[in-house]
């Protein structure tokens, strides 16, 4: 159920197109990875480490290799291939350079790290190889905890970082921050603890490589978020040109962060295939993805809040534990997760004074990638736990602490030093909160509390900055610095245009919103526009898709660049049409003259004469019709916000969390899409619940993770999701082409929050406070029952 | 390298003879020896439903099924609801409703539903609800999955002339 925003009249902007992914998909003919068959293909998988802190002794590959089926198998030496190093211009006290190699070769850091690659005729043949491998180690004891990784004279993960931390950032540490404890009427104590999570794209990771001699060119299929960074770290290691990788991704089954880092297994799979000089499949199984690849979200703060009498928010003190696993992710490092947590709070609120410290710490875990929101979903859910109990201890509604501290006034420049650009942070709340009270939620529950029932209401309130530019991530002192991106587009002599971005789609419905921003800004039919996405040899460099950035800088250059071919459309009819460029518009695939609107020169008349009579063009206008640009974030990026509710009733016999009603009033400015951005709001709450109530990776005093299949990760089905009420405002972006925030985190970040907020508001009566995803319903049966967790 | 069998699928009313390994799952034989890629690979251990497809008329994993096992069956895969005609009820209404984001669970979510949507008592949102969950997604949070398959259960029904009307009520 929702209110949708109002199409503008007869724009392709603003309308829920049909997307035009969706016929293939729905037909079996999409094409993901494995779905491509190349001639002579062979199959690989790994072998990967049994211990999670060890030094290989020895890898013995002879059975491997006289095993029915397998064609090679290759450990660390047998292949070459530099290690993976993701830096940022730091000194040393702030971030300790590591490398990850593409195979282990001297010590082992977490199980299920690939040590070897076997290469066989099939799949099945591979695995067998696989098992008749044979590792030796010397084994350590597993460090399986940050506080185990920092503990005084703890073993070394890496000789590079010898304390076991990648990153100690100490930030901002306001003057006056500890008077301002000092006079608080009320301090609030609070510490949150996220469990490790996967992002769980339902297609697992994968690689095709083929070595093609005519082209001098290693061709790696992967569905990747980041073409161009897996082509320019494949061509790193291996030790090729650039121009020798060229990546291709074909459809993809979603990514949520965990596929915009480079993986090992798409490099090895890469050398193995130029080594044995045929094609190279792998797919990653389930137990591989679950366990071995990259995994999110474990983190601590320990957080101090002083409150004035009014609820001011007055001071902030934050410490910041990320567990990242073994190694460092590329190209955004280890201090992906603390950096965001550090750099970002205190969000929406105003803030007095402000102190963190953010560290990224080494365990025997498999590693962190960004996973949808990064950090955020974590800090909102401490900022708002923090709100709803400074309005206990100041018997103040939560909602008006809220009100007394979010930002009203735009561009505002906040404690953390970043501007913020206008945004409905108070309207969505106000709204959110009318949602809640129209359909009787706040009697409702007065009613079932008086029946000794435990239900709760939570609100989060939060915002988002997407679409971050070049000088956002240079100011992380990242060594690769993504921001810009380009766009090639092109019309082809019967007017028909295929556009080139640099993003990379992969459920987020590029195919139909990048040709909306076409269609309308060339104005013309939108079955005439075709976007091209994931394929590094189409265009010079593009950083693909990840923190919501697409919209708001990959689409502003697909609509710089349909303004620059429509600006030579016009400058060629105007010469046809002898007439000046004022009196000539675009409308309906047509230049129509102004002072007789009747007189046009369809776009493929005018295409017609730039492709095959050149000699009719205007003098210094080059035949063909091609335009590029380029767009960058130069200031803050913008910033999408949202308020979420949701309503809870907790399970007095079994301290199950059943969600009982949801609500989110989002703004992401322009919606280019409106059934996109519900459908993204949707999905990104979904994961939150998910995170917030059921999914967690523990590992056991060795070092072996609990979950290796779908039996022990407990991803929610359609019984556990509830129906989600949305409802839209609209503060569009000033600062790009098209109006619009980026909008494929914001479900996720608040639904965190939303839920511990409701699950703990429930839990009021009992006088307990949860401070733990996710919220087992032990931990609520406890909680309940006066019982241990 | 495990022993072969002939066998002989019946693949979207295609007749299929095939020498297949005894442990090769139904899926594999489907997507790498019939070419039918449309059906997804997602855990091969019979969760998330990636892989449905009709055994004879039925849902099924086809990861927990061994070809050998499917031999002298009638499978039918996502490749067989579109004809010359267009997308069937359940495609459109999957597309409308937003129903598929990567589009990785669909093919598994479509058959599901054309396979359960016979079985189901009165169509409800509870009940449809509980057949959806049969598979996972982690794209779109079910809702609109939810609201497409109730649709056309419901168009169904009220075009099933064996159904009366509050037969099941």
């Amino acid at each position: 159920m929702s209110e949708p925003k109002m199409s503008r009249d007869g724009a392709f902007i603003g309308a829920s197109v049909r997307r035009r992914e969706d016929p293939r998909l729905l037909t079996g003919a999409g094409r993901f990875v494995d779905d491509i068959e190349l001639t002579g293909q062979l199959h690989a998988q790994f072998v990967r480490s049994k211990v999670a802190f060890g030094r290989i002794l020895d890898v013995d590959l002879e059975a491997t290799r006289a095993t029915p089926g397998v064609v090679a198998a290759f450990a660390a030496d047998d292949l070459v291939m530099a290690p993976i190093a993701a830096l940022l211009d730091r000194p040393f006290e702030q971030f300790r350079p590591t490398e990850m190699p593409v195979l282990a070769h001297d010590t082992v850091r977490f199980i299920g790290e690939p040590i070897a690659i076997v290469v066989a005729r099939t799949p099945y043949a591979a695995e067998d190889g696989v098992e008749a491998a044979r590792v030796e180690y010397e084994t350590f004891d597993a460090i399986v905890s940050t506080d185990a990784a920092l503990a005084h004279g703890a073993r070394r993960l890496h000789d590079g970082a010898p304390d076991n931390v990648f990153v100690d950032v100490s930030l901002f540490d306001t003057p006056g921050l500890d008077e301002a404890f000092e006079r608080a009427a009320q301090v609030v104590e609070m510490t949150i603890d996220s469990g490790r999570q996967n992002a769980l794209p339902l297609e697992t990771r994968a690689a095709l490589a083929e070595w093609d001699e005519r082209e001098s060119q290693l061709v790696l299929h992967t569905p990747t978020q980041v073409p161009h960074l897996v082509r320019t770290a494949t061509a790193a290691s291996i030790g090729v040109p650039e121009r020798a990788v060229r990546v291709i991704v074909p459809d993809m089954g979603g990514g949520f962060g965990l596929k915009c880092v480079v993986g090992r297994e798409e490099i090895a799979v890469a050398a193995a295939a130029k080594r044995v000089g045929k094609p190279v499949k792998w797919i990653e199984d389930r137990k591989d993805a679950l366990t071995a690849s990259f995994l999110a979200r474990e983190q601590r703060y320990v957080a101090r809040a002083a409150f004035a009498a009014d609820g001011e928010f007055l001071a902030f003190e934050c410490d910041v534990v990320c567990d990242m696993g073994a190694y460092s992710c590329y190209p955004f490092t280890a201090g992906i997760e603390p950096l965001m947590a550090s750099g970002e709070m205190p969000g929406v609120y105003r803030l007095g004074a402000y102190r963190v410290r953010g560290r990224a710490v080494a365990t025997n875990k498999a590693p962190t990638a960004p996973y949808r929101g990064v950090s955020r979903p974590q800090y909102v859910m401490l900022l708002e736990q923090i709100m709803d109990q400074a309005g206990r201890q100041l018997r103040m509604d939560p909602l008006d602490v809220r009100r007394r501290n979010l930002i009203t006034e735009f561009p505002y420049t906040s404690i953390n030093n970043i501007t913020y650009d206008p945004g409905s942070y108070l309207e969505s709340l106000d709204l959110c909160e009318q949602m809640v009270r129209e359909e009787g939620w706040f009697e409702r529950q007065a009613e079932a509390r008086a029946q000794g029932r435990h239900i709760g209401i939570g609100f989060a309130c939060f915002s988002e900055r997407t679409g971050y530019g070049s000088s956002a991530f240079a100011a992380r002192k990242m060594l690769v610095v993504p921001g810009f991106d380009i766009s090639d587009i092109r019309m082809d002599l019967d007017g028909t245009v295929t556009v080139t971005s640099g993003t990379m789609s992969h459920g987020q419905s590029h195919e139909t919103t990048m040709a909306q921003i076409v269609a309308d800004g060339l104005q013309l039919d939108i079955s005439r526009v075709k976007l091209h996405q994931g394929d590094t040899d189409r265009i010079t460099y593009g950083f693909g898709t990840f923190a919501s950035r697409s919209a708001v800088i990959g689409g502003s250059a697909v609509q710089l660049a349909a303004r620059a071919l429509g600006e030579d459309l016009l400058e060629i009819a105007a010469h046809l049409m002898e007439t000046n460029l004022d009196n000539l518009e675009l409308r309906d695939g047509s230049v129509h003259r102004r002072d007789t609107p009747d007189e046009r020169l369809t776009f493929e008349e005018i295409a017609r004469v730039a492709y095959l009579e050149a000699h009719r063009l205007p003098k210094g206008v080059s035949p063909g019709l091609h335009a590029t640009a380029s767009f960058d974030v130069t200031n803050d990026g913008t910033f999408s916000n949202a308020t979420q509710a949701a309503v809870v009733e907790l399970d007095p016999d079994t301290g199950a969390v059943k969600i009982l009603r949801y609500f989110c009033v989002e703004d992401c400015g322009v919606a280019i899409n409106p059934q996109v951005v519900e459908g993204q709001a949707r999905g990104g709450i979904a994961q939150g619940i998910a995170g917030a109530l059921f999914e967690e990776v523990t590992y056991d005093a060795n070092g072996e993770p609990s979950c290796a299949s779908f039996m022990d990760y407990c991803i929610p089905t359609a019984m556990e999701m509830p129906d989600i009420r949305l409802a839209h405002l609209e503060t569009p972006c000033i600062y790009n082409e098209t109006g619009a925030k980026g909008a494929g985190e914001g479900g996720t970040i608040g639904a965190v929050g939303t839920i511990l907020g409701a699950v703990n508001n429930a839990l009021e009566p009992t006088g307990t406070l949860l401070e733990r995803t996710p919220i087992t319903p032990r931990a609520v049966h406890a909680a309940m029952t006066g019982g241990t967790r | 390298m495990s022993e072969r069998h002939l066998i002989e699928l019946q693949v979207n009313g295609e007749p299929h003879e095939l020498l297949v390994e005894a442990r090769e799952t139904l899926v594999d034989v489907l997507r790498h020896r019939v070419g039918a890629t449309g059906t997804h690979v997602a855990c091969e251990h019979g969760i998330c439903g990636a892989c449905t497809v009709l055994i004879d008329g039925e849902p099924a994993r086809s990861c927990l099924v061994l070809g050998v096992m499917a031999d002298g069956h009638e499978i039918r895969t996502v490749e067989s609801l579109a004809d010359e005609s267009g997308l069937n009820d359940l495609q459109e209404a999957f597309t409308a409703c937003h129903s598929l984001q990567c589009g990785f669970c669909t093919p598994g979510m479509l058959m599901l539903a054309e396979g359960g949507i016979p079985h189901l008592e009165d169509t409800s949102r509870e009940e449809v609800r509980e057949l959806v969950s049969a598979n996972l997604c982690r794209c779109t949070g079910y809702e609109t999955i939810v609201d497409a398959v109730e649709q056309v259960a419901q168009q169904r029904r009220s075009e099933d002339p064996t159904v009366t009307e509050g037969a099941s009520a």
